[in-house]
């Protein structure tokens, strides 16, 4: 086994932690690598090539490029969420959870390992789905630390949210709901296929409460420079988003909530 | 991680003071005090339902207790929870594996979680103690159930725990296993590690306990050395074997109790050892003349001690895997 048996500052149990969350999802890697980019590679075929010359151009960018960061997002949030959620439910559905609270691990180290593990998952599933569509149609990556910022960020939100929804749920239905009836229309509504600029004005106001415009649009500013959406205050947004997760997440393992009977 | 210091006053191993533990309307300990001294080998018995799992899991710290104390060497399970846990080693009741990984994954990923990185030589000792050698490479899917047992007994050794707790260990595994698994707690044990043991097999702790505590109803009903809990219970059964037939008991025997076997060839009584009875039954038996050819007395197991403490609570069906255990 590859353990890092390297020296380093960061605590063992959480190194373990981390390897273990990665380690899982690379062991079935058709499923979780392979299917989000085909299905983006799907969608870029599908409105960017066929169908993209009929839209005409967003921000003066031609639709193909206009899709490609909310498609990396797509897969980002999605996978940054699977990867704890899962892995916590199975853990607990297995029982075998109870390795990690008999185990000597801080809670911020259980917390950050499952994090990082989503983390990992959901930027490796992202970078993927941006190489691939790198050979159709390269974005200029107007902002580059920008962008890497908002990507760790919305990955870590996403991983913190998934590892709430693993804790909360009692049975795979329970978390069968998020990606179903959140995720997948937040990301929908975001304005990955579309501007809301091209909405009437109250769907535009309405689309406003939507997290994840705000995030798809920072992306989208990070590629292309452009945005429908304040990107500073997007990016302040988010770092608190995420700020308050973590304290959720910190609260949920302190208190036993729903893993110490 | 930081090397934990068991503190060098003696603390016990384990102190239990007044813990309560409410699931909901359910209450599963009403107030249990306990105190197990370092290097001890300690026996939880009880009912099913009694409440030791719940005990010993609110040791290892997967149950809240409701109120009361718990500390590991010292250190509160909660609030010193790092340092209670890095002490604590338990295998629990429920068989429970992460099947993405091999044996010797399992225990390299155990070791992490208890912060040890360069701990291969204790990993193999382990594999070759519990005869998972050979199978190190496997995943826990191909293992037989009795392996995935002593995958579990090396799990929670890993860290070289100084308090090893076994709830039920030795529940549906061969005689031969059981055997290896008795072996390897007395060997741990007798490296000075402390022992908490829960099993409704009573032979198992009369073998290796010092120390039994059976809870019934989430309280204690004995707490003692476990000769002196046997010597507590005072009836003795006699089984006597004639050369032949006998045709009705003396008197004297009939009053002690005694019964005769249908074809008249034994007769069983149960005597008091404390009122004189047994010296009664000597004096009868020498002044008959009755063809006496074999004679037995069957002094209180365990068993006896545990059905006698538990007997109006454990409902007969309950009961069966404990009364059972000795044949
Ligand atoms: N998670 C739980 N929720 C509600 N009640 C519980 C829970 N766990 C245990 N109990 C109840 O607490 C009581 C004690 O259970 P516990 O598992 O501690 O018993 P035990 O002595 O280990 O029994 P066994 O010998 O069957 O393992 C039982 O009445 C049980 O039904
Ligand atoms: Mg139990």
């Amino acid at each position: 086994m590859s353990f890092p048996e390297v020296p380093s500052l960061l605590p063992v149990p959480f190194r373990t932690l981390l390897y273990r969350e990665v380690h899982r999802f690379f062991i079935v890697i058709n499923q979780t690598l392979l299917a989000p980019v085909i299905s983006a590679l799907l969608y870029l075929f599908i409105f960017g090539f066929s169908l993209g010359d009929r839209f005409g151009s967003f921000h003066g960018y031609n639709y193909l490029l206009f899709l490609v960061p909310g498609l990396v997002m797509m897969g980002l949030v999605n996978n940054s969420f699977q990867n704890p959620s899962s892995s916590l439910m199975i853990s607990k559905f297995e029982g075998n959870i109870v390795d990690i609270l008999m185990a000597p691990i801080g809670h911020g180290e259980i917390i950050l390992g499952y994090m990082l593990g989503g983390m990992f998952r959901g930027l490796l599933v992202g970078t993927c789905i941006l190489v691939v569509s790198c050979l159709f149609a390269i974005p200029p990556f107007s902002h580059p630390f920008y962008l890497v910022a908002v990507a760790l960020l919305s990955s870590g939100l996403f991983s913190l949210l998934g590892i709430v929804a693993g804790i909360w749920a009692e049975k795979f239905d329970d978390l069968a709901m998020f990606p179903t009836f959140i995720i997948t229309p937040l990301t929908y509504l975001g304005g990955v296929f579309y501007s809301i600029s091209i909405l009437p004005p109250l769907w535009r106001t309405v689309s406003l409460l939507n997290p994840l415009l705000y995030m798809i649009n920072a992306l989208r500013f990070g590629f292309l420079g452009v945005s429908d959406v304040n990107p500073g205050w997007s990016l302040a947004a988010l770092a608190i988003l995420d700020a308050a997760l973590f304290g959720i997440c910190l609260t949920m393992l302190r208190t036993g909530y729903r893993l110490r009977k | 991680m930081k090397k934990i210091l068991i503190p060098d006053p003696p603390v016990p191993a384990l102190e239990v003071r007044d813990v309560t533990k409410n699931y909901g309307e359910v209450q599963a300990l009403a107030g249990i005090t306990l105190s197990i001294p370092r290097g001890e080998l300690f026996g939880l018995l009880g009912p099913n339902g009694a409440g030791k799992s719940t005990l010993i899991n609110i040791v290892t710290g997967l149950v809240r207790r409701s109120s009361g104390e718990v500390k590991v060497f010292g250190f509160d399970v909660e609030r010193d929870y790092r340092a209670s846990r890095s002490l604590v080693g338990a295998v629990p009741q429920e068989l429970v594996y992460d099947h993405f990984f091999t044996v010797r994954q399992t225990l390299k990923i155990q070791s992490g979680y208890y912060g040890l990185t360069r701990n291969d030589v204790w990993m193999e000792e382990l594999l070759e103690r519990l005869k998972l050698k050979e199978h190190e490479h496997q995943t826990i899917r191909e293992l037989s159930g009795g392996m995935k047992r002593r995958l579990l007994v090396a799990k929670a050794m890993v860290h070289r725990p100084a308090i090893l707790i076994l709830d039920e260990p030795t529940a549906g595994v061969d005689v031969a296993l059981r055997r290896s698994l008795w072996d390897l707690v007395r060997q741990v044990h007798a490296e000075g590690t402390t022992v908490v043991l829960t099993t409704h097999y009573l032979d198992e702790a009369e073998e290796l306990c010092e120390r039994v505590g059976i809870i019934d109803h989430g309280v204690f009903v004995a707490l003692d050395r476990k000769e002196r809990l046997m010597q507590q219970i005072h009836n003795r059964r006699v089984t006597l074997d004639f050369g032949a037939k006998v045709e009705g008991l003396p008197e004297e025997l009939a009053r002690l109790g005694g019964t005769l076997s249908e074809d008249g060839l034994r007769a069983t009584l149960l005597v008091d050892r404390s009122d004189g009875s047994l010296q009664r039954l000597v004096e009868a038996l020498g002044r008959g003349n009755l063809p006496l050819m074999d004679f037995q007395v069957a002094g209180a197991g365990l068993e006896d001690v545990f059905l006698e403490l538990t007997a109006d609570s454990a409902k007969p069906d309950e009961r069966r895997p404990a009364a059972e255990a000795l044949r």
